[in-house]
């Protein structure tokens, strides 16, 4: 493994001399490119080293060092480990070329990096805010930006002991007297001109198409008040008739900056926040987190610990498929019935993390070096019984209830095909991903945690439609059955936490990506640690938001119906999405 | 792929719907008149046998909740054989210290002479509008004196005035943590027995 990174380091450092060097700091790896070159090294990193799939793309703001640095996460879709690669800018006026051409999957991405950091992505064709609003002063996750209730630089916050005199921070610092608005901004005249953008980035691509017949193409807002959006999710479509010719989603009413309240943290306290990423899935959030900050320690969890993980990661997935499954029935319009059916296998492994972790949702199981507490008397038994005997047969029981149903057949089958170029392209993952053909599941590709000790296929279907993703959580579930059966089967006994458990951990400096293959694709957190109690960056590849870079390839040409079952297909969640 | 529309897809998952259906009523006549608002039968109907209704008529019916559920931190008190109230808490300010959302407040007790710090808060409070939930506080205190409570209908007209809860308000007796967390309370109260024990031991042997 060394020697064949060794190989592949002399390959780019000998190919682009003057450009790319191996960055030799610390606890860090990849390769430094400069802004000039990065697109012809991008391009050679893609064709020629074989990385055609673009992770994950963010920046860190190195302030003492007066710089920025833009990272870039590359993986092979045949699996392995990343390519990580990144490009210096100063503060002032950051300024890199997109790699959109290269990698369409960084689209969203690139919009987030500016909107967050500051960096402008030159070339980039629609590079406006995306979690933000216009009215917004300044790029939050710079280190100078202070939010409006701002404290301190890092908790814990030195008012609350040994003089805690409780107070409302909204108290002392009204709301109000404490936001800024850019230079030039009023409020209270704004109009709001940031949807004129919006539209205009849709009719740039309506231009392009040429018909013979001159129509006129209507503008339709869905959302962000819509109930088939699974929350505060908007997308505005054109359509030519009922025909969709061009669509962009806007996000970020749920957006409450997770990665500043994460640099504010310290490390532990990061966890219960990752819980309410993906709020339906938070034992995976929990998961990729640890993982990542496991790596920055070198700790390792007991074997109990690994496999009381598993069973809680897979368990997870499970409750997630299901639920997903049955919210597509909803927004394909069969109101309730299948969801509750649905719910009902949902609520028993709910009752289960609730006996474990404390809380249904909640759940902040994971520790750094093991999980927080062993099972409780009784538990395993319910989880035998569960994983054995009562969800294979509810399973089933689903498949024969849906799964060759007309009516979702017709509404489905080759509705929203991905082609396995674009999923791949467009850096989409998960279960998105794999129902276009491409058998990438991080648990086989880049094995982590003990699942390479486990017995199962990875799910895979071709057509890359609607019906292919409905298929394919059917087909997850039971190989997640497949691995908590041999996971319930060999759970062995011991400690469930390495050494003593701390609440404040020592964090070496360096960075560390962890990612997980969450039900809803590839979980990523990217942490850089500069020796200090708090991450000095703490970012969050969320799968439910790169998933959506595919959304309008998806969506054009079929009928603004369909938009609601394929963005059902995709399964998104708003707490992860907008962050 | 070849589209067979025959319907047989449909039928076959109307089957499903009906042989649900009928399954509910089985479970009823089953446990007739005890399946409803008595507690084996909530706890049948939440449990992996049931086949039938499986909601609960909250707040009528209520769940029972696993030892572990966690929700508001609440303070432990001992009480010793003359009735006087000692509260567990040393104001170590660890809880605070390891509360995400920062929502402990405390205030250490200074003798009134020496101006040294005293082993117990002089107040004691939590926002429990800004409280997460997350028990990382009861997790790390090491002379357990602070634990997640099970009660959860915390519901009020005015949570500017209510909700940020005081040393009074958060304090409850040792008996009500033993009786929701027994599991718990046992193996805290074996642990600190020990540990004593051992060193009790140390001293008479230096």
């Amino acid at each position: 493994m060394t020697e064949q990174v060794a190989v592949i380091e002399d390959e780019l450092v000998q190919q682009f001399s003057d450009a790319v060097v191996p960055d030799s700091r610390k606890g860090y790896s990849g390769y430094m490119v400069t802004a000039e070159h990065l697109i012809e090294v991008a391009t050679y990193i893609r064709d020629v080293m074989g990385y055609d799939y673009l992770s994950s793309v963010t920046a860190v703001d190195y302030l003492p060092e007066d710089k920025m640095e833009v990272v870039y996460h590359a993986f092979k879709s045949t699996g392995g480990p990343a390519l990580v690669f990144k490009v210096p800018v100063p503060r002032e006026n950051s300024t890199v070329p997109s790699l959109i051409s290269i990698y369409p999957g960084v689209d969203l991405q690139e919009r987030e990096t500016w909107d967050l950091l500051g960096v402008r992505f030159e070339g980039h064709p629609d590079l406006r805010r995306v979690l933000l609003w216009e009215g917004f002063d300044g790029h939050p996750l710079r280190k100078d930006w202070r939010e409006p209730y701002y404290e301190d630089e890092g908790k814990p916050f030195r008012t609350r002991w040994p003089e805690g005199n409780a107070h409302r921070i909204e108290t002392k610092n009204p709301f109000g007297q404490n936001v800024n608005y850019p230079a030039g901004f009023d409020p209270d005249t704004w109009i709001p001109d940031g949807d004129a953008a919006l539209y205009a980035s849709l009719h740039r691509f309506s231009q392009n198409t040429e018909t013979e017949i001159k129509t006129e193409s209507l503008v339709v807002n869905m959302g962000p008040q819509h109930p088939s959006t699974h929350g505060v999710f908007r997308y505005v479509v054109e359509v030519e008739g009922e025909t969709i010719r061009s669509l962009k989603p806007v996000m970020g009413y749920l957006h409450r900056n997770h990665e500043k309240i994460g640099e504010r943290n310290t490390f532990l306290q990061n966890i219960p926040f990752t819980d309410r990423l993906d709020y339906l899935s938070s034992m995976s959030n929990n998961f990729g987190y640890v993982l990542g900050v496991e790596k920055l320690m070198g700790v390792k969890p007991p074997e109990r610990a690994d496999y009381l993980r598993v069973i809680m990661a897979e368990l997870t997935r499970i409750s997630n498929h299901i639920f997903a499954i049955g919210m597509f029935l909803n927004d394909l319009g069969a109101y309730f019935t299948p969801a509750l059916y649905a719910i009902e296998e949902r609520e028993l492994i709910l009752d289960i993390f609730e006996a474990v972790s404390g809380s249904r949702m909640m759940c902040n199981y994971y520790r750094f070096g093991g999980v927080s507490r062993d099972l409780p008397e009784g538990t395993y038994e319910k989880i035998r019984k569960l994983v054995f005997e009562r969800l294979p047969r509810r399973i089933d029981e689903l498949d024969l209830y849906l799964t060759h149903n007309e009516v979702i057949r017709s509404r489905t089958e080759g509705v929203g095909v991905l082609t396995p170029q674009q999923a791949i392209a467009y850096s989409t993952c998960g279960p998105v991903l794999r129902a276009s053909g491409v058998p990438y599941d991080i648990r086989r590709a880049d094995p982590y945690s003990i699942y390479d000790r486990f017995d199962f296929d990875v799910a895979v279907f071709y057509h890359g439609d609607s019906y292919d993703r409905y298929l394919i959580r059917i087909e997850e579930i039971r190989q997640s059955l497949r691995i908590l059966q041999q996971a319930v089967r060999d759970l062995p006994g011991g400690p469930v936490q390495e050494g003593k458990p701390q609440y404040q951990v020592r964090v070496p400096a360096g960075e560390a990506y962890g990612r997980v293959e969450g039900p809803k694709g590839e979980l990523g957190y990217y942490i850089v640690a500069n020796g200090k109690p708090n991450p000095w960056r703490y970012h969050v590849r969320a799968p439910s938001y790169i998933n959506l870079t595919a959304f309008e390839t998806m969506c054009v040409g079929n009928k603004i119906a369909d938009t609601v079952a394929i963005l059902g297909s995709i399964d998104i969640v708003l707490g992860e999405l907008d962050r | 792929m070849a589209k067979s529309y025959d319907g047989s897809g449909i039928l076959r998952g109307m089957g499903v719907t009906l042989k649900r259906f009928i399954d509910t009523y089985f479970d009823d006549i089953k446990w007739w008149g005890k399946r409803y608002y008595t507690k084996e039968g909530i706890s049948h109907r939440s449990s992996a046998e049931t086949r039938g209704i499986f909601t609960v008529q909250y707040p009528e019916e209520k769940l029972p909740v696993p030892e572990e559920f966690r929700f508001t931190p609440f303070l432990v008190y001992d009480i010793d054989e003359n009735g006087e109230q000692h509260d567990r808490c040393t104001s170590c300010g660890i809880c605070s210290k390891v509360c995400p959302p920062q929502c402990i407040w405390i205030v250490r007790t200074n003798d009134p002479k020496t101006g040294r710090p005293v082993p117990e808060p002089a107040e004691f409070y939590i926002d429990v509008d800004i409280c997460m939930n997350c028990g990382l506080c009861a997790e790390f205190c090491p002379f357990d004196a602070i634990k997640m409570d099970h009660d959860y209908e915390l519901a009020v007209y005015n949570r500017q005035e209510k909700n940020i809860y005081n040393k009074e308000r958060l304090s409850k007796p040792v008996t009500y943590y033993a009786n929701i967390r027994p599991a718990n309370y046992a193996r805290e109260t074996t642990a600190r027995a020990e540990a004593a024990a051992a060193k009790a031991a140390k001293k008479s042997a230096g």
